[in-house]
């Protein structure tokens, strides 16, 4: 299982975002993408789960992908449950996974609540739960801290590290602080390299 | 796959999607009567053609609401990160989509050809068109709407595209009510429809693809 980068370009609208961008990925180890507004760390995240082709180089991921991007993707008429277990059966995950990472972001007492009904940062910590549920490997993570309080910051840590820890890899995307112990940080600037 | 089409089975028939899908239908059916007068032996002769276009008016409406919403809310991402190739997907919501519209279509057009005043004869043949037709309606559909997903004024764009390429269900439809040569507009119409239910998925998944970069 790995994550590798190979000097990856990417292009919005006909302008250059970043190129030359490298970097490598082993089971247990983590990367931040760091970089302000506009600079494309949600590019960077969508060409590696292979949602964007790259304008130049590689992206190669091996192992199964969960994805935390900016849309919750989330049909807001159902419960959080409902919800997860959609995408659970996707994934071949049990409820009991579902219950598991319902628990893990803090949010078992919502289970039967209509998505519509949640605040932002509630909503960010469902999807989460669906990538810890997911059981996949290689985590991608746009803008996980956005709209987290605190304890919910925390309790994402702490995830990050337990999924490292059981060999799993992480990149995320954020402007935040996060505290992901020895991650790589790959910066991203104006038409700047890695 | 069976998951991705109850769902959206279930969103087509939440919110009254089918009800306004059938209000509206009606609401056309019932329009012609005002437009032409209340002449029974003329209307009897219109009145198949009338529910045929009717029932493509209608089939416009849903449109906007197919894929737009899946792309903006980001599931199609998750699916596409799950390896679900966006073809499939396409021919879920084909399915989903003909299960939430054609069978409330054809119980709303037996009240409309109760006000149409059309003979039994022609309402069975009018029932048979639609069973053959509405899935190709619903192939255009989907891929229509993958096609406008993501642009402003989408659904105005959408009658521009689909209508056009509904014209031959429309020919062979009505064509089909006809007694003597309806048989031959039969088969017509459900090559037609075949071609459309064959060729719509690929054409859906490809434009999610190019509205997803």
């Amino acid at each position: 299982m790995s994550l590798a980068f190979r000097r990856v370009a990417c292009d919005r609208g006909g302008r250059r975002l970043f190129d030359d961008v490298s970097f490598a990925l082993a089971a247990g180890e983590a990367a931040v993408v760091a970089g302000p507004n506009g600079v494309g760390k949600s590019s960077l995240i969508r060409i590696a789960a292979g949602l964007l082709p790259p304008a130049a180089g590689e992206a190669t991921a091996t192992g199964r992908i969960a994805l935390l991007a900016e849309a919750a993707a989330l049909d807001v008429e159902r419960t959080v449950s409902e919800g997860l277990a959609f995408w659970a059966k996707l994934d071949g995950a049990d409820a009991a996974a579902v219950a598991q990472a319902l628990d893990a972001v803090g949010l078992e007492a919502l289970a039967a609540v209509p998505v519509r009904m949640l605040s932002t940062g509630q909503r960010r910590r469902v999807a989460m739960a669906r990538v810890v549920a997911s059981g996949a490997p290689i985590w991608l993570l746009d803008e996980p801290g956005n709209g987290l309080d605190a304890a919910s910051l925390g309790r994402l840590e702490a995830l990050i590290a337990r999924h490292r820890g059981g060999g799993g890899i992480v990149l995320a995307a954020t402007h935040l602080p996060l505290a992901i112990p020895g991650a790589q940080t790959i910066h991203l600037s104006g038409g700047g390299t890695a | 796959m069976l998951a991705l089409t109850l769902r959206d089975v279930r969103r087509g028939y939440a919110g009254g999607g089918a009800a306004l899908v059938v209000a509206f239908f009606l609401l056309v059916a019932v329009l012609f009567p005002f437009a032409i007068g209340p002449d029974a032996a003329v209307l009897a002769r219109v009145g198949g053609g009338v529910i045929w276009a009717a029932a493509l008016l209608a089939a416009l409406l849903p449109v906007e609401r197919l894929v737009g919403p899946d792309l903006e809310s980001g599931v199609l991402d998750q699916l596409r990160v799950r390896g679900v190739s966006l073809a499939l997907v396409a021919a879920a919501k084909i399915v989903a989509h003909w299960v939430a519209f054609a069978p409330p279509l054809m119980l709303a057009a037996v009240i409309a050809a109760g006000l149409l005043d059309l003979s039994g004869a022609t309402l069975v043949r009018v029932e048979i068109g639609l069973a053959i037709g509405t899935p190709g309606l619903a192939a255009l559909a989907v891929a229509t709407g993958a096609l406008v997903a993501g642009l402003r004024g989408g659904s105005a764009v959408a009658g521009l595209v689909m209508l056009p390429l509904a014209v031959p269900l429309l020919i062979f439809g009505a064509g089909a009510l006809d007694p003597v040569g309806g048989a031959g507009a039969f088969k017509l119409l459900g090559a037609v429809s075949l071609v459309l239910v064959a060729g719509a998925p690929f054409v859906a998944g490809a434009a999610m693809r190019a509205g997803m970069e």
